[in-house]
């Protein structure tokens, strides 16, 4: 049942001639021509202690999840962004694109499909950036541990800052979360998103191997 | 249904009946007589809706059994037709000019069975599982538990408790 890896580029990725609205017709090759492949690179703090502390203050005030949920843990976030549990008054907001979050909460298992998209949004966001990883299933499988198709330990794949744990955590768990993390932050300790630049193909490699269909570039951004 | 069954009889060669409830049940008979059998049921009998096809693998009988769900709305009952397929390069035909739903459920099929279903529109196209490279997970020959400790890593120290004894240690310790 092994299949040549040809057979996973989609056919919107292949190389190939398009005729454009005047007529023209050109040659693109999206892998290369629409993504940007360069690796990421470590940001150094600033040049005195003094000012990086200050921006690890501003960057702690300033959580923006993204809104993307990937297992049952992603339930609890309704009543944690609605007046129940209103994570709005701790400075915590939810935002529709990785463009414009910082924050990306790994809500359950993933699924190596889910993972796809998971390291997709990861890699778009802005820096600094943060992971957390809620439940026992980004932890160690959870009850999820003998699955054909969710990994079991997500920071094989991602550079994760926090863990919360519960199957699932109570929407008081991830307050709790929220505010270590802005410890963390403020520590200047929250530095996943270098990690995952220096250890570049340390991560990819790992990515690579549950990722049968990989038919995107290395870093796309 | 016994009624239903009779008339059923008496134009197939079906098999073993069995009625759960008294608006449910199912009888088995041969892959040839599918179709037949479904147009029956849908345009005499009134069994117009698919409610589902699904598969069980009876690895010690080296078998596949179909199972095709349908309902009767206005009479509120609803009837199975069991289809047992032999293990080994499993096809059967493909009923999605009768429902076009059926498409679907062939899809899910093959790539979680590996039943073929050839003219299935899309049926060869991945379902669910993204760039899979085993045989198909839901037969029961393939081994989950020693696929995932292959394929992901682990985090060590993982165990399992038994949560009655565990809770019971936590909350008295020391007591029985
Ligand atoms: S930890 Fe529990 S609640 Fe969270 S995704 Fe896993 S099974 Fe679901």
């Amino acid at each position: 049942m092994k299949r040549d890896p040809m057979h996973f580029i989609k056919p919107e990725l292949m190389p190939r001639k398009v005729k454009g609205p005047d007529g023209v017709e050109f040659e693109v090759e999206p892998l290369r021509d629409y993504f940007c492949d360069a690796p990421p690179t470590v940001q150094h703090g600033a040049y005195l202690k003094i000012v990086e502390d200050f921006f690890n203050w501003a960057r702690a005030q300033s959580l923006w999840i993204l809104g993307f949920g990937t297992g049952c843990g992603a339930i609890e976030m309704r009543p944690l962004m609605t007046p129940r549990f209103d994570a709005y008054r701790y400075g915590i907001q939810w935002r529709p694109t990785a463009r414009q979050a910082n924050l990306l909460v790994i809500s359950g298992y993933l699924s190596t499909k889910t993972l796809k998209r998971a390291i997709r949004a990861y890699e778009q966001m802005q820096n600094p950036k943060y992971v957390v990883g809620l439940g026992s299933c980004t932890i160690n499988g959870g009850m999820y541990w003998d699955s054909y198709n969710t990994i079991k330990c997500l920071d094989q794949y991602l550079p994760v800052d926090l863990y919360i744990t519960g199957c699932m955590p109570r929407p008081e768990a991830l307050l709790q979360g929220f505010e270590d993390l802005k410890k963390l932050i403020r520590a200047g300790q929250a530095e996943g998103a270098n990690r995952y630049a220096e250890n570049f193909t340390w991560y990819k490699a790992n990515q690579k191997q549950v990722i049968h269909d990989w038919d995107m570039p290395d870093y796309n951004w | 249904m016994h009624a239903l069954y009779d008339r059923l009889k008496a134009l197939f060669p079906v098999g073993e009946f069995t009625e759960q409830r008294s608006n449910l049940a199912f009888v088995t008979l041969p892959g040839a007589y599918l179709r037949p059998a479904l147009l029956h049921l849908r345009d005499r009998e009134g069994f117009t809706h698919l409610v589902l096809l699904t598969a069980v693998d009876w690895i010690e009988q080296g078998q596949f059994q179909l199972t095709y769900l349908l309902s009767n709305r206005a009479e509120n009952r609803d009837i199975g037709l069991r289809v047992m397929l032999p293990r080994l390069g499993t096809v059967m035909a493909s009923i999605h000019d009768l429902w076009p739903t059926a498409a679907t459920y062939q899809r899910e099929l093959r790539e979680m069975f590996g039943i073929d279903f050839p003219d299935s529109p899309g049926v060869y196209e991945e379902f669910i599982l993204e760039g899979w490279n085993d045989i198909p997970p839901y037969r029961r020959d393939f081994d989950t538990l020693q696929y995932a400790q292959d394929s992901y890593a682990q985090r060590p120290g993982r165990e399992t408790r038994d949560p009655e004894s565990h809770m019971k240690q936590q909350l008295y310790p020391g007591k029985g």
